[in-house]
């Protein structure tokens, strides 16, 4: 379980993530949601460690974040931004290979290549491994990220927004191979996620954020009815229940 | 063709050139021309080498191909001092007339300078790098202008040696100073050697190196500093002559398309003694001294530069 306790972020007076108390379940998708400017990602980036807290702090399996060596850390925890800039050309399997970092430290033995062709393989890659990242379409690049840290091989996987400019097939893969890591291998994944019909559809638990703070966290279906999202976006959003899913409408609202 | 392949070829022409200017034309001298050829030969392996490792660390810490650490203030700075001490002391001081003085003098200067800046600017965190490159901009202007103001002023005899301090030149390199600056350097390889990993993942950006368990800070910390001594002994040594590293690293990625930096510093540094060497020899033998190194490797420099601001600007 990663506890997140009275967290707070600051930039110059305004607090962009305020006091904020989550816990976040193992084996279970959770999905961070809310308008623009609420703090997801800053949350998100906090609990990875790619930004300091000004306040509060992060246990991971009840081990204090800021106490754990960044090496152990990225064993257990790994995280996913939205635009992954790169200075050079990289195939994709030297990018999944690089997923092996926190174990090798660059010098791979036969265990790490085999996790490599595995998590390749999970993803649909082996065939274009030898493929240039720079000549890949957004949903082969996002999924060769993916890949790489499904070779990281930790338990929590945290991914700010992975499904920006995707389309809709791809997007629908992505989270269809999030949902089997967490069925299938028992990963804990936390998404940002702005399609609030994905967060319905594909996960456990939602915490809504607004201004910085948590107004809503719990399972799924206690977040997606009418009431709550009126807190949460100030729309009136009509939900319609289709093949099993929750489905807001909130295109003309 | 593999990538140890290309090394060993160029690792080839290198010994080339050395054995070239270390031998042609020698006409039996072996106890006097050879032992200070041979220091020649070291100093600019050294300083190329040093030049050539530097710039690929701090490029790969800024995350830009074409900065150079020059960008620091360091050249700046070793000009000032030179200036000052001349404007102050005269040329005849034992701190410019004795090299051992001058060299300890230049690079504990240069190298307190780093330190001084990153102490202060780390405490403050935030985005350390761009700060840090934008507060060496500004004080290596600042250090600029006050050497050109000093050099207005100053006698015109005095003038030309402040002038001689401003062109990097290998044509009287200490023999002594040389095992000194090899020292330094071989014990920045052996403190940098165990991140080169690191800076493998750092090409990754920011983010990705944080996630992968590398820790940044630590890592970019220590890259700096480095780079600042190998910048400071490179300058003492022969001179302000950081433009030269541009042109290796950027070579060395071209050629060997990897991000696997202890191919990449080696190649940079092979490079750098081919073209230092070489080019040596040609100023030497085939211009007899008509025209300076540093004066070629500029030209040659600028033009590349050039090139590559171009392509950049295209493929963005």
């Amino acid at each position: 379980m990663i506890q997140v306790r009275e967290l707070s972020k600051f930039y110059g007076k305004k607090a962009v993530v305020e006091k904020v108390n989550v816990n976040i379940h193992r084996g279970k998708i959770t999905s961070f949601i809310g308008p623009n400017g609420a703090g997801k990602s800053t949350l998100l980036s906090m609990v990875s460690r790619l930004i300091d807290a000004d306040t509060g702090e992060v246990l991971v399996d009840d081990h204090l974040v800021n106490k754990m060596k960044s090496n152990e850390f990225s064993k257990r925890v790994s995280i996913l931004k939205q635009s992954n800039f790169m200075n050079v050309r990289l195939t994709i399997r030297e990018l999944v290979s690089f997923g092996r970092f926190p174990y090798s430290r660059g010098r791979l033995n036969s265990e790490d290549l085999r996790i490599i062709e595995q998590a390749m393989e999970y993803m649909g890659l082996m065939e274009m491994q030898h493929e240039y990242m720079d000549e890949l379409s957004g949903g082969q690049r996002q999924r060769a990220f993916i890949a790489m840290v499904i070779a990281q091989d930790t338990d929590y996987i945290l991914l700010d927004e992975p499904l920006n400019n995707l389309d809709m097939k791809h997007s629908v893969q992505i989270m269809k191979i999030l949902r089997r890591l967490v069925d299938d291998l028992g990963k804990t994944v936390v998404i940002v996620l702005h399609d609030i019909n994905f967060a319905s559809v594909y996960s456990d638990r939602i915490v809504a954020l607004k201004d910085g703070r948590v107004v809503k966290d719990g399972p799924t279906n206690e977040i997606i009815n009418s009431d709550a999202l009126k807190e949460i976006y100030d729309m009136d959003i009509p939900i319609k229940q289709m093949n099993n899913c929750r489905i807001c409408v909130y295109f003309n609202s | 063709m593999r990538n140890s392949t290309k090394l060993i070829i160029l690792s080839v022409f290198a010994a080339v050139f050395c054995a070239l200017y270390l031998f042609q034309g020698l006409n039996g001298s072996f106890d006097y021309a050879l032992p200070r050829r041979g220091i020649k030969v070291i100093a600019m392996a050294l300083t190329g080498v040093a030049i050539a490792y530097s710039t690929v660390i701090f490029q790969t810490i800024t995350h830009n191909r074409i900065l150079t650490p020059s960008i620091m203030g360091l050249d700046s700075l070793y000009l000032l001092l030179q200036t000052v001490v001349i404007f102050f002391l005269g040329s005849n001081h034992i701190t410019i007339v004795n090299k051992h003085v001058n060299f300890i003098l230049s690079v504990s200067t240069m190298v307190v300078f780093a330190l001084i800046l990153y102490r202060f600017l780390f405490k403050r965190g935030g985005q350390p790098i761009y700060f840090l490159l934008l507060v060496g901009i500004i004080v290596g202007t600042f250090f600029g202008s006050i050497s050109t103001f000093l050099q207005v002023l100053i006698d015109p005899n005095e003038f030309m040696r402040v002038q001689d301090k401003m062109f990097a030149s290998f044509n009287n390199v200490s023999g002594e100073l040389v095992w000194w600056a090899l020292g330094i350097v071989i014990l920045t390889f052996i403190i940098g050697w165990k991140s080169f990993n690191d800076l493998d993942v750092l090409t990754l950006g920011r983010d990705t190196a944080i996630n992968l368990g590398v820790s940044y800070d630590r890592v970019v910390k220590l890259m700096l500093v480095l780079s600042a001594i190998l910048i400071s002994v490179s300058t003492a040594l022969v001179g302000p002559i950081t433009f030269f590293g541009l042109i290796v690293a950027n070579l060395s990625y071209q050629f060997f398309k990897t991000y696997k930096h202890s191919i990449l510093i080696a190649g940079a540094s092979i490079m750098s003694i081919i073209a230092l060497v070489g080019g040596q020899w040609v100023v030497e033998r085939l211009f007899t001294f008509s025209t300076t190194l540093s004066v070629i490797i500029n030209f040659v420099g600028g033009v590349y530069f050039i090139y590559l601001l171009l392509k950049e600007s295209r493929s963005s």
